[in-house]
């Protein structure tokens, strides 16, 4: 018990001093983002005033893969460390990242009717974007399946690590197939082949997201967190037999 | 001036799919804050209520 809420508790005060960095990045450079994309950047001469979904596609894109990354990374460490943090922020990414790839495919599916004339395509691109999608929801439906939310956490951490071997296929498939989608062009070896006026408000635009994604996180570990206590609390008290009141019992999940 | 405006949503005739892209990324963005903050407001209002009523488990 000590254990399971000692580390919690130095996370809980480190929590707490980051998060108004976060609500300020994510206010910040989302405003400037969001005017240069939508004000100070110029049309494409190609895709003309189209291309500004760029600006909230992209990094949304960014961010479903980082998002996978980083629950597969406290996966892993919940598996081999029994760590009980980790679980608890994997599960807490886990409906973000899969907010963050909806965005991702809505606005391509947006994007792709005016560039390439339809909504979508099974290229190898949106195809493993879209098992991205069905990944993230496998896991909250795993976590959820199970009545011992330790053998949940478990099997949700397992199909995490299992499926992150779609990120390889996710990055560069672009690369390995022909896609109608295109090649990246910011994170590429010899740079982005981006001019700046496009690449400050795409990048602006991923630090607000980021730290957005940052900011939901902590407050969803800190939910977590605060359910667990609840949790054990609920089960000190019915060992104490003072009776647990049923509205208390029924918010402890 | 109003034309300007008008211009500015047309969007060069992509209007159509620019906003609602903006739109959806801001309905999903403010949904996930929406459910995060409820979630905690809930779990935390249950707990203080819950230590305020066994006297234990302060933090």
């Amino acid at each position: 018990m000590v254990n399971i809420l000692a580390n919690p508790a130095r996370f809980l005060r480190l929590a707490g001093a980051v998060l108004p960095w976060c609500w300020a990045v994510a206010a910040v450079s989302g405003g400037i983002g969001l005017w240069l994309a939508l004000f100070v950047s110029p049309a494409d001469y190609q895709q003309g005033d189209s291309v500004r979904i760029m600006y909230i596609h992209v990094p949304a894109a960014w961010m479903a893969l980082g998002a996978y990354m980083l629950v597969a990374a406290f996966s892993a460490v919940a598996l081999v460390w029994k760590h009980p943090l980790a679980h608890i922020v994997a599960a807490s990414a886990v409906p973000l990242g899969a907010g963050f790839t909806a965005i991702c495919l809505v606005t391509g599916m947006l994007w792709g009717k005016t560039s390439w004339g339809t909504w979508w395509v099974w290229d190898a691109r949106l195809t493993s974007v879209l098992v991205l999608f069905f990944l993230y929801l496998g896991l909250i439906a795993l976590r959820s399946a199970f009545d011992d939310s330790e053998r949940g956490n478990r099997a949700a951490a397992l199909l995490a690590l299992v499926g992150f071997v779609n990120i390889p296929i996710i990055k560069f498939s672009v690369d390995w197939w022909a896609t109608l989608h295109q090649p990246a062009s910011v994170l590429r070896v010899g740079g982005p082949a981006i001019h700046p006026s496009m690449l400050w408000p795409l990048l602006a635009m991923a630090a607000a997201f980021m730290a957005y994604f940052a900011a939901l996180l902590l407050l969803s570990v800190r939910a977590e967190i605060a359910g667990r206590k609840l949790q054990a609390l609920l089960i000190a008290a019915g060992r104490d037999e003072q009776g647990t009141p049923a509205e208390l019992r029924g918010q402890a999940r | 001036m109003t034309a300007a405006i008008g211009e500015f949503f047309r969007m060069g005739g992509y209007g159509i799919y620019v906003w609602p892209a903006f739109a959806f990324a801001a309905l999903v963005l403010a949904g996930m804050g929406w459910r995060v903050t409820a979630r905690l407001q809930a779990s935390e209002s249950a707990l203080g209520r819950m230590q305020g009523r066994t006297g234990k488990g302060h933090s």
